[in-house]
């Protein structure tokens, strides 16, 4: 059998080819970059691989088991299904982030250190700044200034931590670590930063709508899902996890709620589904693990399937905007079955979505956590009031909004039907398709008991309901052209703002202090300094045109022309040798007293 | 593939029949499982459910019901009014008094 290659450089070297490719061969190259990586998953054995020392580091690029493989078979479907969907447009910039992001995020999940895991998180943000900058408009070039500057911030926490960490004796084993001191709190908040943490995640809502409609697919893949497998591995069973955990199943809805732009809609169900995971590693049991572990594979695949969707809708039609859309499921059949697939597979009986969320909420039931168990039911219900009914209403049915376009391109219309279908595979054959997966799959767990299934369809058909009575009420919120404030206003205002303040009082002080240095000190200064010669001369000569017997005038006279001489530097030799004489006079009477 | 003709004027919502079909049609289903749900606990058929409320019928069907209320109502009356602002809300920003490039467009 052959043998692996190390997988993050198979798509990080492809990521580095593309570009100088053209026409067909950059779409076919970049297009077998994922397949290669796909075959080359499949070749990658259980155990330990690819291991490099640097300083006093071991670096290990390759830990096989079974929290990294899970995590990277869903990076490498993405990476492809990504590639395919974005592949006939054959933009060099965009293919290449694509690959890049895949290689980051495939790099991450597979250290088996934290020094390598640091050296691909970081990569991790070149990859998504590469696909905000692919969409190539000046509003998603700030918003890539705005996440690279928030994850730079990231970044430095994490190693801040670190390195902490490591001074205090910790080893750079990407493994389990106790939450007590500075170090680890450090690391666990530059986790929490990718993560899409209440207050420190607003980045995510902030740029993901403004990515490329192939880059928001890597974003919502890769960085989110990076994070909750770190944290898995290094803080399960953390209690704070569950806390935060239920803050970001729930807070976000509210704004999805009110929001108008279909794309950051989802990209606020990615945080509330996000939030479902980091509960489950709160829990910190086997079978809430695993079912965070699920939940993230079966996640990436709906999400990725509604953002294709909406993504279509965005470039046949210019806008992804409640307000602008609707009807399109006319224009668009097949986007539209395809989307609420996507809609469905969120947590639907026979789609992806159900096998993996149940087990979360079934590990919670268990645990006996009564009000966490109730706030994930009402992120659960409002998940799919919002990304499963508001997204594919406003997008394919509502009213008719005049638009007519023509349908999807083949390539993405082929990149959704084959996520559709892996969905609805991974949904109705979980104990063949995705439970031997698991981290632990000796867990035994039925997610097709008539509980389960008949609990699961009373909440949906009765969020459909609700739904369906508040808007003939009119209850339902009015869709907007608005902007709703978010924590992201903290550096987009506040940013300029220090900038602002910095600029008033730094600048002021530095006039303030030009004005009184420069402008009165100096010369003031130079003033005393040029004309004290002049004056300690005409202090000496003074009892020597007293007896001269000089008249005020001429001694005025004398005075002005010692004052001239002094300032054009044109004493006579003589007096110049007569003070020069009477200073090492004054000095040798000095020296002998 | 090419553009369908439009069938209806821009701006219409859907045919009031067809969207009270679709309701009943709705209504219907979430009644049919409501009994469902019941007729499983009379028939004491186990649901394996952890907590008392989940053995009442329906009581998931209620919990979702309730969070999609809650939810939207929220939503409108409390976080809406505080949080919305103009759509060009984060354009632009005041020149800056005293010198330095503080007045450059921000993002939508």
């Amino acid at each position: 059998m052959p043998e692996a290659l190390p997988p993050a450089f198979l798509y990080l070297l492809g990521a580095l080819v593309v570009p100088f490719l053209r026409g067909r061969f950059r779409q076919i190259f970049a297009l077998a970059v994922p397949v290669i990586g796909l075959v080359n998953f499949y070749l990658i054995p259980p155990g330990i691989h690819w291991t490099a020392h640097l300083l006093e580091f071991k670096l290990i690029l390759g830990r096989a088991d079974g929290w990294s493989l899970i995590f990277t078979h869903i990076f490498t479907f993405i990476a492809f299904i990504g590639i395919l969907y974005i592949v006939r447009d054959n933009v060099a910039l965009d293919l290449s982030a694509g690959l890049l992001y895949a290689g980051s995020a495939i790099g991450a999940v597979m250290a088996g250190d934290l020094v390598t895991l640091f050296f691909f998180w970081e990569m991790l943000s070149l990859g998504a700044i590469l696909c905000l900058l692919a969409r190539g408009t000046p509003s998603s070039g700030r918003a890539a200034m705005r996440y690279l500057l928030v994850h730079l911030f990231g970044g430095l926490v994490l190693l801040a931590g670190l390195v902490l960490h490591l001074a205090a004796g910790g080893g750079t084993a990407l493994e389990k670590i106790e939450l007590s001191g500075i170090g680890p709190w450090l690391m666990f908040l530059g986790f929490g930063i990718n993560c899409a943490w209440p207050v420190v995640g607003a980045w995510l809502t902030d740029t993901y709508p403004e990515a490329s409609v192939g880059g928001i697919i890597f974003m919502a893949t890769f960085t989110t899902k990076t994070a909750v497998y770190v944290l898995a591995r290094v803080f399960p069973g953390e209690p704070l996890l569950l806390w935060i955990g239920v803050a970001m199943v729930v807070l976000p809805l509210c704004y999805a709620v009110i929001e108008n732009d279909l794309r950051r809609v989802l990209a606020y169900c990615v945080i509330n589904q996000v939030g479902f995971m980091v509960v489950g590693i709160g829990l910190g049991t086997a079978l809430s693990l695993n079912g965070s572990a699920a939940h993230a594979y079966c996640h990436i695949l709906y999400k990725a399937l509604l953002f294709m969707a909406i993504g279509a809708v965005l470039e046949r039609t210019g806008t992804a905007k409640a307000t602008e859309l609707g009807g399109l499921g006319r224009s668009m059949p097949v986007t539209c079955l395809f989307c609420c697939v996507g809609a469905l597979s969120i947590s639907a009986p026979l789609f992806a979505g159900f096998v993996g969320k149940s087990m979360i909420l079934g590990a919670t039931a268990a645990s006996g956590q009564g009000a966490i168990y109730l706030a994930l039911l009402f992120g659960a219900a409002g998940a799919f009031l919002m990304a499963g009914i508001k997204v594919p209403f406003f997008a394919f049915f509502h009213r008719d909004s005049g638009i007519r376009c023509e349908e999807a391109p083949l390539n993405q219309l082929l990149a959704m039907g084959t996520i559709a279908v892996v969905s609805l595979l991974v949904g109705t054959f979980p104990h063949q398709v995705l439970y031997p997966m698991l981290p632990d799959p000796s867990v035994d767990y039925e997610p097709y008991t008539v509980g389960h299934v008949t609990d699961q369809i009373l909440l949906l058909l009765f969020c459909g309901l609700a739904f369906a009575l508040m808007r003939r009420t009119g209850w339902y919120p009015a869709e907007i052209r608005a902007t709703n404030l978010d924590a992201d206003w903290i550096y987009r205002k506040g940013g300029p703002f220090v900038y602002r303040l910095a600029d008033r009082s730094l600048n002021a002080l530095n006039a303030a202090v030009s004005r009184r240095f420069l402008g009165g000190f100096v010369p003031a200064l130079t003033g005393l300094l040029t004309s004290a010669g002049p004056r300690f001369v005409c202090f000496l000569l003074r009892p020597v045109w007293a007896l001269q017997g000089l008249t005020p005038e001429e001694i005025a006279a004398a005075r002005h022309s010692v004052f001239q001489r002094a300032e054009h530097e044109a004493f006579p030799i003589g007096i110049t040798a007569f003070f020069g004489v009477l200073l090492l006079g004054l000095l040798s009477l000095l020296m002998r007293v | 593939m090419s553009a369908p003709k439009p069938s209806s004027s821009p701006g219409t919502p859907a045919p009031p029949v067809r969207r009270t079909r679709f309701f009943a049609v709705l209504a219907g289903a979430c009644g049919g499982f409501f009994l469902f749900d019941l007729v499983l606990r009379l028939g004491g058929i186990d649901k394996h459910s952890t907590f008392r409320w989940e053995q009442w019928p329906g009581a998931h069907g209620i919990v979702g019901f309730a969070a999609c209320l809650l939810l939207i109502t929220v939503a409108r009356f409390l976080v809406r009014p505080l949080v919305k602002r103009d759509e060009a809300y984060y354009e632009t920003t005041p020149p800056s008094r005293a010198g330095g490039q503080t007045g450059e467009k921000t993002d939508a």
